[in-house]
């Protein structure tokens, strides 16, 4: 079983970290403390494990850690600014957007990554972007709002 | 009392910025030093004798620890069984295995990696026995017997009639009867029957089963997943004879329940590993073993019911088969309230309910949102629309007729009816433009009350603070529902503080106050009535300490907003501490209540459902979509009303997941779709164009301001309303849910051809099965 030493900028810091071979992206990020993170299926259905790899999303249950050598992970942790929320993380408390909160990472998110790509996305597009993301307690109207509010607000406040 | 009042907004969740920002904490996020990991060795047998396991070579392995096994825990001079209302549930099997993929053995090591590569290495022998799936095989003559003795009996839900019948499986049987059920039939203008079938189901909580648990100093100390700690604690208690001080359960946040997180789960499986390797160990279940732990009990059910030409119900009938696995857990309650729940809240002259829970080699069945309404509604719902088609009058008109109103009795000597229903469904067909003017739409609703299965034990403790803040101390667990918010906008409410100076404390039983459950949509109702017994413990308290500080008469203080009012003088919560403890201090005030007074009668609330919705199918390929959902969220009074949307919101949609998509399927003794890909779930792309979320609001429930329970109600009625839009739409009602495009389709295509059947008389018979060659 080997193990090796990749770099990876994660949430903005280069991190030299000792990782195995099979290890998976989601047990790195979480051994490392950031347990915003979840798992859930393990089979890159539910996103709940969702993390940005160079912006884009991927499950992270199902992404090999050693792959993020030399590139940029943005995790839940990595998506306010310090004590400022980012809009979306704004957008999903006033919106109720959340119940028991566990999808929650993963949604936030998936919509970041989504309103870099297309800042003015219109409802069917948020539904089409964020279907690879499960809710159970929800039933996703306040998510889909929430994601539409957070665009507004970025478009007004650059 | 307080100038703005905080009950009756929709104050943001307490939750919200911890949720938002990964920094909220569940029980799978919990780690402790010096932690091991523990895989669970699962049957390969549906039914079987154990006759060896071989642990040596996976005891052998690197980092590995222990091998336990259910023999471990019996040697060792445990209670092996666990149940809250029967002992029946090896914490780890014992001599014998009841379904496909029991826990047999628990593999403890360094790492996860290394006890999940060990669990490979333990070997089981098995002799196979005989196995049955189905409940109403179960219940046959001569099928294989899975309880020979009953567990011994500890606690008292659901059982309204007994353990008789052991011989055949039977886990439970419920009836309820009046009136003279032949005679009615016998003189009936209409009678509609049919049989129905709801789904075995799984609740999908995004998080799965977790626990940590070690011992401390001798008291043991368990991180989980659970919804009920109390319940968790008292098994834990019994199974290593500890007193229940000596055992500490612990929920921090819980990653989705809707009732399977009910109960003891994986705890005690965990407790013993701690025990056994003198560690902490953690357990974390995959989503297909937590598929393996609980799923919710499917429903046979042949239903009859009897109207007078003018549509007014004379009799009902319904005989209830349900599948409720290995084990009792907690199906004598599922089973009850089926019967209870089945035949809708209408004036039933005469009515006749048996219900058969069956014992099968299946995964055992325990509670999920709504228990047995969902179930009983597809039967009876669905024959009101039935009914109504036959008698051509209009569905809504027909309920109408029929619905009790409020202050009647639904079930004699229980609470009478807490709300108004004609006024609701009303209100409900005004929202859908009922009966709707869109070619090729159909729109289907129902209404439902259900029985709370709350039993009103609460309690709650508040610490008023030396600067007038306030702490919460409740065993109401946050499953997502909200009830930190809720709750401490109650304190607020009572005391006149504002809401951000009110911090909740909940779910560890080491630390807070008593609570029976956090399930039955009681929190809110029940809890909050003790919360508001605490605050107001707590205000007589200050007042007596206001009396001494000040030198005035108790009586002539008067409560004001956060605070007092003495001697003419207005004086802050934190005046009056301060002042009589001379510098700190704190006031604690205590709250209980019990089965009396407000809720000496049961249910302590009725849970109204009131949903309805428009579809349209694709008659191509069997899809339903969903154009407009509609929930009146009959609450009495909403204490936040966005959290009651977000209640109803996903009550509705896992409503329609079970309606449209979801089912476990057997085939031969496994389960072939314990994963989320083949057990599909509601997903963005289901979300309806569009949903609306109305409030009655009458002030008619037992909780504060009148407020009654929520969670539950707006699903109960979707799988019967999406079977009746189908089968206005398609001119057959669907009789087995979920209806899948597959089984869409097939109802398309059997209409068909019973319309050509009927159109030329002389070819095949209106008896011809349809085409099926294609």
């Amino acid at each position: 079983m080997g193990a090796r030493e990749i770099v990876l900028r994660l949430n903005g810091v280069e991190r030299p970290v000792q990782v195995e071979d099979q290890a998976l992206l989601i047990e790195l990020v979480r051994g490392l403390g950031l347990v915003g993170t979840k798992q859930s299926c393990d089979a890159q259905v539910c996103g709940t494990c969702t993390v940005l790899l160079d912006g884009r999303p991927v499950s992270s249950c199902t992404t090999l850690a050693i792959e993020a050598d030399g590139r940029r992970v943005e995790t839940i942790e990595g998506v306010a600014d310090g004590p400022a929320l980012h809009p979306l993380q704004e957008a999903f408390i006033e919106r109720f957007a959340f119940q028991c909160g566990y999808c929650t990472p993963g949604m936030i998110v998936s919509a970041k990554a989504l309103l870099e790509e297309r800042p003015e996305p219109d409802r069917d597009e948020v539904r089409r972007w964020m279907d690879g993301n499960i809710c159970r307690c929800t039933g996703y109207e306040t998510i889909v709002e929430a994601v539409l509010d957070a665009a507004e607000r970025m478009r007004s406040t650059p | 009392m307080s100038a703005a009042h905080v009950a009756g907004t929709s104050a943001r969740r307490a939750d919200g910025i911890a949720k938002v920002t990964g920094a909220a904490r569940y029980a799978i996020d919990m780690s402790v030093p010096g932690m091991a990991h523990a895989i669970v060795v699962r049957s390969t047998r549906a039914h079987a004798r154990i006759t060896g396991i071989e642990r040596e070579a996976a005891a052998a392995g690197p980092g590995v620890l222990r091998v336990v096994t259910g023999d471990d825990l019996l040697a060792a001079g445990f209670i092996p069984y666990y149940g809250h209302v029967v002992l029946d549930h090896p914490v780890l099997a014992i001599g014998r295995v009841r379904f496909h993929g029991e826990p047999v053995a628990l593999v403890v090591a360094e790492t996860r990696r290394e006890a999940a590569e060990a669990a490979e290495r333990v070997e089981v022998a098995y002799e196979e026995l005989p196995a049955v799936i189905d409940a109403s095989e179960a219940l046959e003559p001569g099928a294989p017997i899975l309880h020979e003795t009953r567990g011994e009996r500890v606690g008292d839900e659901g059982f309204d009639e007994g353990e008789g019948e052991l011989g055949r499986n039977v886990c439970a049987i419920a009836r309820v009867a009046w009136g003279d059920v032949d005679a009615a039939f016998a003189r009936a203008h209409l009678v509609v029957e049919g049989e129905y079938r709801y789904p075995m189901l799984y609740g999908y909580a995004m998080e799965p089963y977790n626990a940590l648990a070690f011992f401390d100093q001798g008291d043991l100390v368990v991180y989980s997943s659970a919804q009920h700690v109390y319940m968790v604690r008292r098994d834990l208690a019994r199974m290593f004879h500890l007193p229940l001080a000596r055992v500490r359960v612990i929920a921090p946040y819980v990653g989705g329940g809707y009732g399977t997180k009910s109960y003891t789960k994986v705890e005690g499986m965990t407790a013993a590993a701690a025990h056994f390797t003198r560690r902490p160990v953690k357990l974390d279940l995959s989503v297909e073993e937590a598929i393996h732990t609980t799923r919710s009990a499917s429903a046979w059910i042949r239903a009859r019911s009897a109207f007078t030409a003018d549509g007014k119900l004379l009799a009902r009938e319904f005989d209830i088969v349900m599948n409720s696995g290995a084990y009792t857990d907690n199906s004598p309650l599922v089973n009850s309230k089926t019967a209870n729940r089945c035949f809708g809240p209408y004036r039933i002259p005469a009515l006749r309910v048996v219900a058969r829970s069956a014992f099968t080699n299946t995964v055992p069945a325990s509670s999920l949102r709504g228990f047995g309404a969902p179930q009983g509604n597809i039967a009876g719902e669905l024959q009101m629309d039935e009914a109504a088609a036959k008698l051509g009058i209009d569905p809504v008109e027909l309920r109408l007729l029929n619905l009790l109103g409020p202050g009647e009795e639904l079930l004699p000597g229980k609470r009478p009816l807490d709300a108004d229903l004609r006024d609701d469904l009303r209100c409900l067909a005004d929202a859908l433009d009922w009966p709707g003017a869109t070619l090729g739409h159909s729109i289907g609703l129902g209404i439902s009350a259900s029985d709370a299965g709350a039993y009103p034990t609460s309690t709650a403790a508040v610490r008023i603070h030396s600067d007038s803040s306030v702490t919460l101390f409740t065993g109401s667990t946050e499953l997502g529902q909200g009830s930190r918010t809720v709750l401490a906008q109650i304190v607020a409410e009572e005391l006149g503080v504002p809401l951000g100076a009110v911090s909740v404390v909940a779910g560890d039983t080491g630390v807070v106050t008593y609570e029976r459950t956090t399930g039955a949509s009681r929190t809110t109702t029940v809890t909050g009535r003790a919360v508001q017994e605490a605050c107001r413990d707590a205000r007589r308290r200050v007042r007596a300490l206001a009396a001494a500080a000040f030198d005035a008469a108790v009586d002539s203080i008067e409560d004001t907003a956060g605070g007092i009012r003495a001697a003419g003088r207005d004086r802050s919560f934190g005046e009056v501490i301060e002042r009589w403890f001379g510098a700190g201090g704190e006031v604690l005030g205590h709250g209980a209540v019990r089965r009396a007074e407000h809720f000496a009668k049961m249910p302590p609330f009725w849970e109204i459902g009131c949903t309805g919705l428009e579809i349209s199918v694709d008659r191509e390929t069997g899809i339903v979509d969903v154009h407009k959902l509609t929930t009146v969220g009959d609450v009495g009074f909403a204490i936040n009303p966005a959290l009651v949307h977000g209640q109803d919101a996903g009550a509705a949609t896992m409503g329609l997941g079970a309606a449209l998509r979801e089912e476990l399927v057997y085939e031969g003794t496994q389960l072939v779709n314990p994963n989320v890909v083949d057990y599909r779930v509601p997903r963005f792309g289901d979300l309806p164009d569009r949903m609306e979320h109305l409030l009655a609001e009458r002030r008619d429930g037992s909780g504060p301001y009148g407020a009654k329970g929520a969670g539950e109600g707006a699903g109960n009625t979707v799988g019967a309303a999406v079977a009746s839009a189908l089968g206005r739409l398609l001119g057959a009602f669907p009789h087995e849910l979920p209806a899948t495009p597959e089984r869409v389709w097939r109802l398309i295509r059997d209409a068909q051809a019973a319309d050509q059947a009927r159109d030329q008389p002389a070819g095949r018979g209106r008896d011809t099965p349809p085409d099926r060659t294609t």
